[in-house]
């Protein structure tokens, strides 16, 4: 009795989960005239009277003027989220192992340092970045997009509370061998970090794929937007055709839900590594 | 060179790429924009230096007080997702068939927030085809016009963090705060004659804050930075100013009117605020959380 009960509880909010979800597959479906149908059952309105796939094509060919349009933006984020990933991991991961092993002047300071920036707004640093980089004359590039993105306070912090927790031991074991540093961060610490390691990865390049902000401000040309962006100016063209902005947001969280699928444990460890801190 | 030597340099030559990064794209910003909020910048004239009169202006600013008590009412959602999580977390904190695919679903929305979900609820939220008012006339009821009303647009975009936020990071957090709870604190109290309700506010309660008091602190943090994407992409801030946060404000500030001195004062002013709140919160919640 008392588990049917919370059968119950659980599907309702199943329920109240999913409906948006399926709403959205059912318009991108429909024929473009049929989303401004009043129905008088909530049901007919959910189910497209006849299927319409090709508005997925469509996406592309109605922004395709757009200096390559759905396209482009979706190479433009995969490159700018594969790159900023491997360079985050690899920029955090390096100064996580000098902030958890190597013993040099300062290093506490500034580790203070990093730790303090964790509270900023965003919005106090984005301002200079964006004068910065026009000055550079650097705005619509993909160094814009890219390379600020490549350093994380957080990611250097949650690799370093990683790092701490491995035992010493099998680095001086090495370290009498005769092991150099470089070789016991590759061959000891690295391998021993892989859950870590995947946990920083797939939050990074989920961040970087939803970002907003920052390309927001950094692009102005078309050709130089990400998907969120892309389909933010496709709105704008386009208020009305909500068949295709549907098919479009759709295609845009789809890598999202495959990545947290196959991903999910690292994403429930990576949660509680994050929480430490609290 | 000594071995402790070698180390240290090792040390340095590690850590340099971040922090050159770092110092490039946090340290310094961070500097420029308190340097910046003395002055007052078009980007196209030279900056002039103020003073203190970007900051005399926020106080009389009106928008401002406004906006900052947008942000303030928005936040009010805080403690009812709160509630939400450690609902669903204590439900699901059983051993039943099928809850991991519970929970991955409850997960979903949020691992997908962003603009993509914005974009479905503003056609969800549509006042005459959208999902809700569709549902509603079906039952007899004409909906609000939601994000196009000044009343309903911020309960709207609340209704949308809901379900973003409630099964996400939170809930996770929670279930494994209650799974860290022993299994004879129940034992006793029920052997004591306990119900339910006072096993949930004698034990599970007292149990679970230090884990309320982090999820408090972290969303309060984000609390007074939040709601930018959403009235970006949803809103455009209105109608009338209604789901203009702080951080929409500076954006505008900074980037539609090209007020970079100003634009930097409020930024200013939001940190200190956020500063200020997290200092209250560790204060005060050390006297409140049980460990």
């Amino acid at each position: 009795m008392k588990k049917t009960a919370t059968y119950v509880v659980l599907g309702v909010v199943g329920l109240f989960m999913l409906f948006p979800f399926l709403w959205q597959v059912s318009t991108s479906l429909k024929p473009a005239g049929d989303v401004f149908k009043s129905f008088d059952n909530p049901l007919k309105a959910l189910v497209p009277r006849d299927v319409h796939p090709e508005n997925y094509a469509q996406v592309y060919e109605t922004t395709r003027a757009m200096g390559g349009g759905f396209a482009r933006w979706y190479l433009n984020s995969i490159l700018v989220a594969v790159a900023v990933t491997l360079g985050q991991v690899t920029t955090s991961a390096c100064a996580a192992y000098a902030f958890a092993r190597l013993r040099f002047p300062g290093r506490d300071k500034v580790f203070l340092g990093y730790l303090g920036t964790m509270m900023i707004p965003g919005a106090v640093t984005v301002i200079p970045n964006f004068i910065l980089m026009r000055e550079f004359h650097a705005l619509d590039s993909y160094f814009a997009l890219i390379v600020p993105a490549m350093f994380s306070a957080y990611g250097t912090f949650m690799l370093r509370q990683f790092f701490m927790s491995i035992p010493r031991d099998l680095e001086e074991a090495a370290t009498i061998d005769g092991c150099g540093l470089m070789r016991i961060f590759t061959t000891i610490i690295l391998p021993l970090s892989k859950p870590a390691l995947a946990t920083l990865t797939i939050f990074t390049f989920m961040s970087t794929w939803q970002s907003f902000y920052w390309p927001l401000i950094m692009t102005s040309e078309d050709s130089m937007k990400t998907l969120p962006l892309g389909l933010l100016t496709f709105m704008g063209l386009h208020s009305t055709q909500w068949t295709l902005l549907m098919a479009g947001s759709l295609m845009m969280i789809v890598p999202l839900i495959i990545v947290f699928v196959l991903g999910q444990k690292w994403f429930i460890s990576g949660i509680q590594l994050g929480a430490l801190k609290g | 060179m000594t071995r402790n030597g070698r180390t240290a340099l090792a040390g340095y030559l590690f850590l340099l790429p971040n922090f050159l990064g770092f110092l490039v794209f946090t340290s310094l910003p961070v500097l420029a924009s308190l340097v910046l909020s003395f002055f007052g910048w078009d980007l196209f004239t030279p900056p002039r230096f103020v003073g203190l009169h970007n900051f005399a202006t926020l106080m009389n600013d009106h928008a401002f007080w406004y906006y900052g008590l947008n942000t303030i009412f928005l936040m009010l959602a805080i403690p009812v997702n709160m509630m939400g999580s450690l609902f669903l977390a204590v439900v699901m904190n059983q051993k039943l068939r099928g809850i991991v695919v519970f929970r991955t679903i409850y997960f979903l929305p949020s691992v997908v927030a962003g603009v993509g979900t914005y974009l479905l609820w503003r056609w969800i939220f549509n006042p005459d085809f959208g999902l809700i008012n569709t549902t509603l006339r079906a039952v007899g009821i004409e909906g609000p016009k939601w994000l196009q009303s000044i009343t309903w647009a911020k309960p709207a975009l609340m209704l949308m963090g809901f379900w973003n936020a409630v099964g996400g990071n939170n809930m996770i957090l929670y279930l494994a705060a209650l799974q860290g709870v022993s299994p004879e604190l129940y034992e006793a109290a029920e052997i004591d004659g306990a119900d339910r309700w006072q096993k949930f506010w004698r034990i599970t309660w007292p149990m679970v804050s230090p884990t309320t008091f982090f999820i408090l602190t972290m969303s309060l943090i984000g609390g007074f930075q939040g709601g930018f994407e959403q009235a970006m992409v949803m809103t455009g801030g209105g109608p009338a100013g209604a789901t203009t946060t702080i951080s929409y404000y500076i954006y505008n500030h900074a980037f539609l009117w090209n007020h970079m001195g100003y634009a930097a004062a409020i930024a200013w002013a939001l940190f200190t605020v956020v500063f200020a709140a997290t200092l209250l919160n560790w204060r005060f919640g050390g006297r409140v959380v049980h460990y």
